[in-house]
Order: structure tokens, then sequence, then C-alpha cells
């Protein structure tokens, strides 16, 4: 009864290209992405082009920054959903602002209910241990009713764009939109920060296993609130960056990104539970996103069964890929 | 080797069962058959894929290969349902009970008979369970002692115990090794696991020995076995490391006049701590020795700055001090190892990430990580340990062993001062047991001092210099590691004053004990 010859059975290529991929997570995100392009192409040759590119970066660039701020949040077991609000807010306080300061002071204006709400949101989830979903659900519903107020008061002056975001929202140079001057840094950042920071391993300790950091010497509170400032800081330059874009403030700007940010996280690969991922897949996530948005938008369906198919590619892709990566 | 003869009438029977993670191959070829009525011990170094064989055969994971016969028929375990069905029932080293609800809720979700899982429950030795009580606030000795009779009142025909005695207090072990022993009698069988020789001799049939993933021979029970056992798993005779061979090398730069690394006096906490004061010298390895439950938790604790004494003071190097967070206590230089490694590691992590955690963890230590000189330093601790790196980059596919060392090494690459440890050995294998014991030893002679909570009395004379004994949240007795033998250790864990002897052992009955004290 010797059945030691099945042991060094030789390995399936199929099981090899599965292992392949469980170890680079990124790879098959971005296979997903050329498949999709070439989709779109072939449904309609020749949409991808050089400008067709452009418009997808300057489109995916503001989704991506906010599923940063989910990335980094959903790391730590936690979410920001106040992203959407934090991002009208400053962009419709810059475009109000714009018309009667000075452009610095604008922009400090328009920075500050971001920093508000982010030590809002982190004291409440740090400090008082609220859940991180309703305590960000909480703050955003406040911010909205308190732009609300505000718009009563500026009413008479009117909104105008400031030329920078104009450029930088809508630009090219040599044909690269200019929101990459922007975007290139703050994803370097992020990368940094989540790989080669003290601040980015506490994240993914706390939200691995948040007694194990503390029995390290880890503050929970303070890794929280500084991570909820980080993360309605990026929001706010975000709703800058979209004002700048999109060129019509409005009380609910950026609200249609912020389930699609945590769409792009999780599709990502980063777990909603904590402690695994990165933003490499989130930037992936966010680009395939927002071609799939084009690709349905090129089918001519209605908005009912557009929304209807795209939320069931979200749930296709995700289920895919967590069965893609997962080696069990 | 005895299995030739093999009888067909084997009620469980696995061969050539093999499961790998990724590249890390946890079993590669196992086999194990157990007889009706037999217990049959299930042997191996951390490592050697016992657990992963257990999980195989009641259906929480699937093998890559392998079969499995049970009466004689192939049967697909494929959830713990079917293996339920078939007749086979674990008892895990994790409580199984769901801690929201109460007793009686979690038997019925388990479909278990009420009747019989009480009687088995006053047969272990818990005459007074509150059935209506929620599983969260349940000791976690007892709570193991309920999984038991949980399994035990649906009469499975092969009952799996994973590392069944660790952690328990001596009177309910000896209660749980009676009640398996009869298992055995009753024509039903017992695969029980553990690293414990005294108990595998006194209640095992035969043994089956796992090394590297694979069955290395399967044995019977006879007196003079273990050496032969132990060579088995570890491939290589295993050197016995005598009282005083162990602690010759801390001998000297023990200076007795200096003044205490530690010192705690009248330390107060609720009802589980009164009065209790001891002092902890540089270079000293400190055992605390208590039963389950009588304080050591929070005491630790308390050392710790996780929880916060209601009175009392604690000094570091003649300076009081008071601890709001652990982080305080790290600052102070007291490091506190955990006996639960899921408490104390970030188990997606990798081994590198663990072991730098307490690096990160000061605001002022968020910018940018200095890799290179991390890498030195976790390199260094990592090969202090000799932890087994070959599956690093996550921290839950590491044996047992090699987690309990990664949360050690932790403390050793952040080179604290004083460093708590809290029963490290529970539950892994004798050959790390070993190393730990030595690197104790070792800190010891560099001037560190340990505090070491066990619940295996035999490794007090192996590690430590002074004995702390516990009984009831006071400190009862505190006696040079020369006079505490294994019965000394039991009495004066039971409360009972020095003079009197008695022969009290682990699976002796501890009430002529108490009945010698009143006549001196």
């Amino acid at each position: 009864m010797t059945n030691s010859a099945t042991m060094p059975q030789p390995v399936s290529l199929g099981r090899r290209l599965k292992r392949f991929m469980a170890d680079r997570p990124l790879i098959p995100l971005i296979i997903l992405l050329v498949i999709l392009v070439l989709i779109l192409q072939v449904l309609r040759p020749g949409i991808v082009n050089e400008r067709w590119i452009a418009n997808t970066a300057k489109f995916a660039i503001p989704l991506a920054i906010l599923a940063g701020c989910q990335t980094m949040t959903m790391l730590t077991g936690g979410i920001d959903l106040s992203v959407g609000t934090v991002a009208t807010m400053s962009a419709f306080i810059m475009a109000t602002q714009i018309v009667n300061q000075d452009p610095t002071v604008a922009f400090i204006l328009a920075m500050l209910p971001a920093v508000l709400i982010g030590l809002v949101n982190g004291v409440g989830v740090g400090v008082f241990r609220v859940h991180p979903l309703i305590m960000t659900l909480g703050t955003s519903l406040i911010g909205t009713g308190f732009l609300q107020v505000y718009q009563r008061t500026v009413i008479a002056s009117g909104a105008k764009i400031p030329d920078f975001l104009n450029w930088l929202g809508t630009g090219l140079t040599y044909g690269f939109p200019n929101a990459l001057f922007l975007f290139v840094p703050v994803a370097v950042l992020i990368v940094f920060t989540l790989n080669r920071t003290g601040f980015g391993r506490l994240l993914y300790a706390v939200g691995d296993n948040e007694r194990a950091a503390r029995l390290s010497g880890v503050r929970y509170w303070q890794v929280i609130t500084a991570l909820y400032v980080i993360s309605s800081l990026l929001a706010g330059i975000t709703g800058l960056l979209y004002i700048g874009l999109i060129k019509a403030p409005s009380l609910s700007l950026a609200e249609p990104l912020v389930l699609p940010s945590v769409a792009a996280a999780v599709i990502g690969g980063t777990s909603i539970f904590g402690g695994r991922g990165g933003y490499m897949g989130t930037i992936v996530g966010a680009l395939i996103l927002t071609v799939l948005t084009t690709l349905l938008t090129i089918l001519h369906m209605p908005e009912g069964g557009r929304r209807i198919l795209f939320g069931f590619m979200v749930l296709f892709v995700t289920a895919a890929y967590l069965r893609i990566i997962e080696d069990k | 080797m005895t299995t030739n003869e093999l009888p067909n009438n084997t009620l469980l029977d696995a061969t050539g069962v093999a499961k790998s993670y990724g590249a890390v191959s946890a079993l590669r070829n196992a086999s194990l058959s157990v007889l009706p009525g037999e217990v049959h011990a299930l042997m191996g170094a951390n490592g050697a894929g016992k657990s992963t064989l257990v999980k195989i055969l009641t259906g929480a994971i699937r093998a890559d290969a392998g079969r499995i016969l049970i009466r004689g028929e192939a049967r697909d375990v494929r959830s713990p349902a079917a293996a339920r069905r078939a007749g086979l029932l674990p008892v895990y080293q994790e409580p199984a009970l769901i801690p929201d609800l109460d007793v009686l809720s979690n038997l019925r979700l388990t479909g278990t008979p009420v009747e019989p899982f009480r009687a088995w429950v006053r047969e272990l030795g818990i005459p007074n369970l509150d059935i209506r009580e929620t599983a969260r606030d349940i000791p976690l000795a007892v709570l193991r002692v309920l999984d038991l009779a949980r399994a035990l009142a649906v009469e499975p025909d092969v009952l799996l115990l994973d590392e069944m005695t660790a952690a328990l207090p001596a009177n309910l072990a000896e209660k749980v090794l009676e009640v398996v022993r009869r298992q055995g009698d009753g024509g039903r069988s017992v695969i029980f696991i553990s690293h414990r020789f005294v108990e595998i001799s006194a209640l095992c049939d035969r043994a089956t020995v796992l090394r590297d993933g694979a069955t290395v021979g399967v044995v019977d029970i006879e007196p003079g076995v273990e050496e032969k056992i132990v060579e088995m798993m570890l491939g290589a005779r295993i050197e016995k490391t005598s009282v005083a061979a162990a602690r010759t090398a801390s001998e000297a730069p023990m200076v007795k006049d200096s003044q205490p690394r530690l010192s705690v006096r009248n330390l107060q906490l609720g009802a589980k701590l009164h009065d209790v004061s001891f002092d902890l010298a540089n270079g000293e390895v400190a055992g605390v020795v208590a039963l389950e439950g009588q304080g050591q938790d929070e005491l630790f604790a308390a050392l710790a700055g996780s929880i916060r004494p209601a009175g009392g003071t604690i000094a570091v190097d003649g300076a009081p001090v008071k601890f709001f967070h652990p982080s305080d206590a790290i600052q102070a230089g007291l490091a506190y190892v955990p006996g639960d490694r899921t408490e104390a590691l970030a188990m997606q992590r990798s081994v590198r990430e663990n072991i730098a955690l307490p690096f990160s963890a000061a605001l002022r230590k968020w910018g940018p990580i200095k890799v290179r000189r991390e890498h030195m330093v976790v390199s260094s601790a990592i090969a202090r340990l000799q932890i087994d790196t070959r599956a690093q980059g996550e921290v839950q596919r590491l044996s047992g062993g090699n987690q309990q060392k990664v949360t050690i090494a932790r403390w050793i690459a952040a080179d604290a001062r004083t460093i708590l440890c809290f029963d490290p050995t529970r539950g892994i294998d004798v050959g790390t047991k070993q190393e730990i014991y030595k690197l104790l030893r070792e800190l010891a002679g560099l001037g560190k001092s340990v505090l070491f909570y066990t619940s295996e009395l035999e490794e007090v004379q192996r590690v430590c210099d002074r004995v702390i004994v516990i009984f009831g949240g006071r400190v009862v007795d505190t006696f040079p590691v020369e006079l505490a033998d294994e019965p000394a250790l039991m009495r004066a864990a039971y409360g009972l004053p020095r003079g009197a002897r008695a022969d009290v052992g682990i699976l002796a009955d501890v009430r002529p004990a108490s009945d010698a004290e009143t006549t001196p």
C-alpha cells in the first residue's frame, strides 16, 4: 500500500497560472482592464485613441483618489462615506469664495470643512468607537445640511471656476491630462505611505488585529484620527479637481462618486475587513470602473438597464477576482 | 512499528493524505488507522501536520490527495457536517461555542441533546453550570470542558481531541483524562493529540507519529516508549536539559544586592488580586505558578499596562510608575507576550512586519522606515529564535510554535529589558519548548529579567531561578527553584502550606494531600 508515487505529481498548468496570479494580484486586474478596452474597440472600432485615453484618465483620476481614501480606511476595517460630501463642500466653497476672495484665502476656506469633518470622523471612530459606517454617514449628512445653509448666504454672489482648476481639470499638456500633475504625486505618496512608513504599517496592523497592535504599544485613536483627517483632506483636494472637470458647482457634485470609490477599492483587492490590500490595485480598479461606464454608455442602453448591468459586472468582477487571488 | 497485522475492522483508516498551501506542503503522505475501542495518540513536532490531518478528517478542509475509509467504506468527508454524520467529531484547541449565545442556544444550534450534555458536564467536574449563561462570560478552561461534553453527548464513534488538556487546571484535566479513558473502554475510539507524555502513557493504546507531513511510525504505548517517540518526532535525539545545566549560565551575573528591576507592592485589583507583592531582579527568571483563574491573568495585564490596578504600586528600577496604556509599560521596558498567539499577531501580515510592529508605534516613528536597519534587526531576531521562514509572507501560515517564536522575537528585536511571558509554551512541540527555555535563560544571562507564568509545572525547574505561587489572588509562597519540584509546586498552587509532605502528582488525587495537612 505504497502510494508515494502520487507525491511528486507535476503541477498542472492551470494551478501554476493560478499560483502565479495569487502571488501577483495586479496581473489579473490589468488583464481584465485590457479585455474591457478590447471589447470597446471591437464594438466601436477606432474609439480607442489618444483622445479617448486622455479622457478616460481625466474621469478616472478623481475616482481613484477618492478610492484611495477608501483603501486606507478599509485597511483599518473602516470606510469613509463622507468623502463625497467633503469633496462637494470644498468644491462649492471654492467656486463661491473665489468671486470675492484671494485664491489662497478661498483655498483655505475650502479645505477647512474637510479638516473639520475628518477630525470629527477620526475622534468619533478612534475615541468614541462609533462604527465608521455610521460615523461617516452622519457627518456626511451634517455636512450636506451645512452646505445648504451656506448656499443661501452666497446665492447673490454667484460662482465661478478658477482658471487654475479649469487647467488642472480639463487641460492637456502634450496630450497628457494636467490632472496627472496632481495625481502622480498623490498616488506615489499613498503607495509610499502604505508600504514604507510607520504610519502605513500601523494601518495594516490595526486593521488586522487591533489588540495585537495595542499590545505592541500602538495608540489606536492616534492612528485613526490621523487617518480620517488625511482621508478628508484628500477628498477635499479631489473636490477642487472635480469642479475643474465638471465645471458646474452643485450640492451633489461628488456624491455619485462615493459608492464607485468603495467598489474600486474592493475590485482592487482591498478587504473591507481590514489588514489586506493596497493602492496599486485600487488605481486599476478605478480605471476598470471608468472603462466599464464608457462601455455601457456606448451600448445605448436606457439608464436603468445600464445600472443593472453595471451592478452585475461589479459583483461578477469582484467575486471572480477573489477566487483567483485567494489560494485555498 | 506494529501495524503489519492491520485487522480489517478498523474504524477509521486514512492513507496517503496530502495537502499543500501554495508552495508549502503541510501534509505529504500521512496515514492513520484507528481500531474500535482504542485511544490513539497522534503525535508530532509543531508543523508536522497534526492539525492539518485532524482538519481533513473532520471535513474542515479538503485534502489534495489520499483515501479515507470509515468502517471499510470510502467516505468523502467534504464538510464538518458530513464528518459528523460519519461519526467523527472533533474538539479543537480553540473553544467552539458561539460567544454571544448562552450555552443552551449553543446546544440547540448543533442539535446536541441537553440531558446527556448536563450529565457529562457533571462527570467532567463542573457540578454547577448555569446552562443559561452566555458563553462569553465563561472562563476558557470551562469552555473547553463544555466543548468536550458537547461532543460526548452525541456519542461519536471517533472523538478527536486536539490538545484537550492544554490550559486546563490540574483538577479538570484529571477528570477529562478519566472520561477519555472510559470512552475507550466503551468500544468507542478517541484520537488524542497531546504533547504531554504523562497523559499519553496513562491513556493511550497506540500512537501514530508524524514528521514533516508524513507518518513515520505507529507504536504501541508501553513503558519506556517516550524516547522512541521523541526520536521519531524529531528525527534526531533530543537533549534533556537538566536543571543544573540550564541554569549555570546565569549564576554569575546575578547580583543580589542591586536594586530590583521590578518591584510590585500591595497590588490590588477588584476581587482578583489582593495585596500582591514581589520583586523581580535583573538577570532573573521568576516563575509564576497558579491554577487556572487565580488572578495571574490580571497580574500580567496590570504589569503590561492593559488594565489599571485599583491599588498598590509598581516600581521599575526603583521609580514608581503608572501605566495607562500598554505603550507606557513598553516605554518602561516591560514587554508582554500573551499566551494566546492570536492576541499578539497580525495574522495576515508578514513575519517581518509583525516583529517590527513596536518600532512604528510611537507618533514620532510614523515617518519613513529605515528599511536596511529594520531588516538587520529583524533578521537577527529571526536567526536568534530560528524561526522557520518558508511561509513568512503571512504569519497565519506558520505553525503554532513558529508563531509563538515570532511573538517573542518581536521583543528581542525591540530589546525589551523585562519580558512578561504568559504560558509561552502552551500547545507547542517539545523541540520548540526546549528552544524557548534556552532563550529565556540566555536573556537572563544578559541581565534581562523575565516573569514567566507556566501551566506546566515541570517547566519551572528547567527555566526559573525562583517561583512565586499565587492562589486566590494572593502570593501564597515564594521559594527557590531547588525546592520547586512538581509535588511541592502542586501543593503550593492549591494553597497548602509547605512543611507537610504528601505525594501529589499531576494525575494524583489532591484530597489526600489536604487531609495530610490537617494532621501534622
